[in-house]
Parts: C-alpha cells; sequence; structure tokens
C-alpha cells in the first residue's frame, strides 16, 4: 500500500470512505476522442476500479492536440483509439481494471455494455449516440453526464433518471448540421473545463456525495469570457418519450435509429439520420465552403468533395451518400466530424 | 432595440420575439435553451415570448463534438 491516493483522501468530502467506493466502481466512458481521454486519465488516476473506453476511430496527428492519451507513436501505427487509450490508462494505474473495446457503440452495444456500470461518461461526437444513451439511462436508471464542446465553447449536465429532466426534455428535437471540431476547430483549454465539469459530478456520483451535484446546465466560452450555470429542472416533460410518465424510450426503437448500408458495387455507404427534418442546404454549404474543397449544389442535394478519395453527397431529406468506401465505420467517422 | 444577450449588450433590428432571435443569431435548430430576464422559457413558448429594449437574455445552445 503506497499513499497514491493520500491528496484525495484528505479532501474532506472523499476521506478513506469515499475513496474505498470508488475502488468498487465501474465506468462506461463512450468516446475515446478529447474528452473520453480527458475523462479517463482523471478517472483512472482517481482510483475508480474499473473503467471500461469505447471507441471506433483511430488515432491520427490531428488529434494529438487536445487528446491527451495518444502519443505520435499511436498517430504513425494509426492505432486504434481505445486500444492506445487502454495502454496508457494501465501505465497511469495499474491498480485499476482498464477494458478497451474498438466498436461502433449502437443500440444492443450498449445495452450489453451497461450491465453492471454504474455510471456513463459521454465523450461521443454526435447526437445519435446520445440520445441512444439518454435512452438505456433511463431504461436501467444509470446516471450519465452529457458533455461536448466546440471552439472555445462547451457545455455539460448530469442526467440522474428519476430527478432531472433528461436529454430529451432539453433538446425536443435531434439538432441538425451544428458546428463540430472539424468544421470550428476546438481549442484544448475548452475540452479540459468540460472535463472538469463532468469528472468532479462523476467524483460526487461515485463517492456518495449527490447532495453536493451542481444540478445546472454549464456552459461557458473561454475566447468570449463568458460562464453561465443554469437551473433547467423546469424543463422536466411529463410526457417526454425518454424520461416521462410513459416512456417509449422511441431512440432504442431500430426505426427512429440513424441507418447506415453499403451500396453494393458502388463503393458507397448511405446514412439516413433517425429524424425525418429537412437538411438546410445553404447553411450546409456555407459550413462545407469555409473547409475548402469542392462544393456543388442543385435544389436537391448538395455535393462535397472531401478529400481525394471521399465525396459526400446530402440529400435535402436528410440522407447522404459517402462515395469512395465500403467501410461503414469510415463512412461514419467522416460523416460526424462534417456534421456533429 | 437594444438586449443584453449573454451578458454583451447589442442592438438587433427586426427582431420581435426570443423565437426571432434565435434565427438571428443562427442558432435555429440547436435545441436553444433560453432564460428571457432570469426566468426560463419551455422551447414552445420561444415563438410567443415578445422582447422589450433592455431585456436581459440568456441563451445556451447544444453543440456535438468532443
Ligand atoms: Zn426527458
Amino acid at each position: 500500500m503506497n499513499d497514491r491516493y493520500s491528496r484525495q483522501i484528505l479532501f474532506d468530502s472523499i476521506g478513506e470512505e469515499g475513496q474505498e467506493l470508488l475502488a468498487n466502481k465501474h465506468v462506461l466512458i463512450i468516446g475515446a476522442g478529447a474528452l473520453g481521454t480527458g475523462n479517463a486519465e482523471i478517472l483512472a488516476r482517481a482510483g475508480v476500479g474499473k473503467i471500461t473506453i469505447v471507441d471506433r476511430d483511430y488515432v491520427e496527428w490531428s488529434n494529438l492536440q487536445r487528446q491527451q492519451l495518444f502519443s505520435e507513436e499511436d498517430a504513425k501505427y494509426r492505432m486504434p483509439k481505445a486500444v492506445a487509450a487502454r495502454e496508457r490508462l494501465e501505465q497511469l494505474n495499474s491498480d485499476i481494471e482498464v477494458e478497451g473495446l474498438v466498436m461502433d457503440a449502437g443500440a444492443e452495444e450498449l445495452r450489453q455494455l451497461t450491465e453492471f456500470v454504474h455510471l456513463i461518461i459521454d465523450a461521443t461526437d454526435n447526437f445519435d449516440t446520445r440520445l441512444l444513451m439518454n435512452d438505456i439511462s433511463q431504461e436501467t436508471k444509470i446516471p450519465w453526464i452529457y458533455g461536448a464542446c466546440v471552439g472555445s465553447y462547451g457545455l455539460s449536465y448530469s442526467i440522474i433518471p428519476g430527478e432531472t429532466p433528461c436529454l430529451s426534455c432539453l433538446l425536443e428535437k435531434v439538432p441538425m448540421g451544428g458546428a463540430t471540431c472539424d468544421t470550428a476547430g476546438i481549442i484544448a483549454p475548452a475540452v479540459q473545463m468540460v472535463v472538469a465539469h463532468q469528472t468532479a459530478e462523476a467524483l460526487k456520483l461515485l463517492t456518495g456525495n449527490k447532495d453536493a451535484l451542481r444540478n445546472k446546465l454549464v456552459s461557458f466560452d473561454l475566447w468570449n469570457n463568458h460562464y453561465m450555470a443554469m437551473d433547467v429542472r423546469k424543463l422536466k416533460k411529463q410526457d417526454c418519450p425518454s424520461c416521462g410518465n410513459h416512456p417509449s424510450y422511441p431512440y432504442l426503437n431500430p426505426e427512429n435509429q440513424t441507418k447506415t448500408a453499403v451500396l453494393c458495387g458502388r463503393d458507397t455507404v448511405q446514412i439516413r439520420p433517425s429524424e425525418h427534418g429537412e437538411r438546410d442546404l445553404e447553411e450546409l454549404s456555407g459550413v462545407l465552403s469555409r473547409l475548402g474543397g469542392r462544393v456543388e449544389q442543385n435544389p436537391y442535394l448538395l455535393s462535397y468533395r472531401a478529400n481525394e478519395q471521399h465525396r459526400l453527397v446530402f440529400f435535402k431529406d436528410g440522407r447522404v451518400l459517402i462515395h469512395g468506401t465500403k467501410d461503414i465505420a469510415e463512412a461514419k467517422n467522416l460523416y460526424y466530424s462534417l456534421i456533429g | 432595440m437594444k438586449l443584453v444577450v449573454n451578458g454583451n449588450t447589442m442592438e438587433v433590428a427586426g427582431v420581435q420575439t426570443v423565437g426571432d432571435l434565435i434565427k438571428e443569431l443562427k442558432l435555429a435548430g440547436k435545441g436553444a435553451i433560453v432564460e428571457l430576464n432570469e426566468e426560463i422559457l419551455s422551447k414552445s413558448e420561444h415563438a410567443e415570448a415578445v422582447l422589450a429594449n433592455g431585456d436581459k437574455v440568456e441563451i445556451v445552445h447544444f453543440v456535438g463534438g468532443g
């Protein structure tokens, strides 16, 4: 026994008792990008007994500026993020159990992963997975902590089933075509600020300090020097399909999930988003033009050449064709990096 | 009309309601949550909530990055 956790135990609200609680907790982190690696490092060092981290992507050079568990070696060898993260976490704390899973977490996968889990940390890059996570959290009564950032802006909210509003209450409709880290950039301090908010709430929940939870939606813009904490409890809806009195968990229904299909013989993947709103091609055209790459448009669709290999065609009804790949994971990466 | 939006005083023209302001700020479809003079509004109230000179508006919008 060394004094690895001594400073954390000295912190009154955690103490010996809290530290023991942490050692018996299992946290599931969905995503091993900027937020995922940040959350995982803090929770591993803090001594959370088991951490499962899931990601479908591999490490690239453009990740190193903010994704703190990865090295140049990882980028050079295109290591799967979940594997590179697990290896680094094991170096940081060999007392705990770390599981790194290379997979695209859909409804079925998430259901299995949440078995015996005490808390889910959101570190994804898209709303489809978040809404899935939100329904599974309500169904299983496992809390989850939303976090997101882009540019110098970020926000976080802790969702406690049976107590707080859920993500569906707050959003009502799936946002479409927002800014992403690949279209608007991101600075590392914005990531760290969200990670700080998520992990502080995680430590409170895991050490039995529920009374200390923030209960507010926090948001900030580090470049424009604006900070806010909003009490959103009034937004909890009795008739919410995810957390209301008669929940139907709509995002667990295969009908409502984003569908992907490889189009045979065409070297193309089709992605069909869950919601039926119209895509704003004008706005999308503006966003994509600023990235470079050629944008062509007619009243029904927009074609965008992302790089030598890939061309994306966005239809007004929401569908997207990704030409130049038969790999669904690769197509999803490209899609979510541009659309969010 | 002068509004204080997220702590910044701004002059807006052609904006009458909270819904108009959300569009003006290009936050439509981003799940914006709005507090008008420290009272939180439900989304269904955005279109009807009329703004007056000097109103204090706080807006949080959702992003997907991470
Ligand atoms: Zn809800």
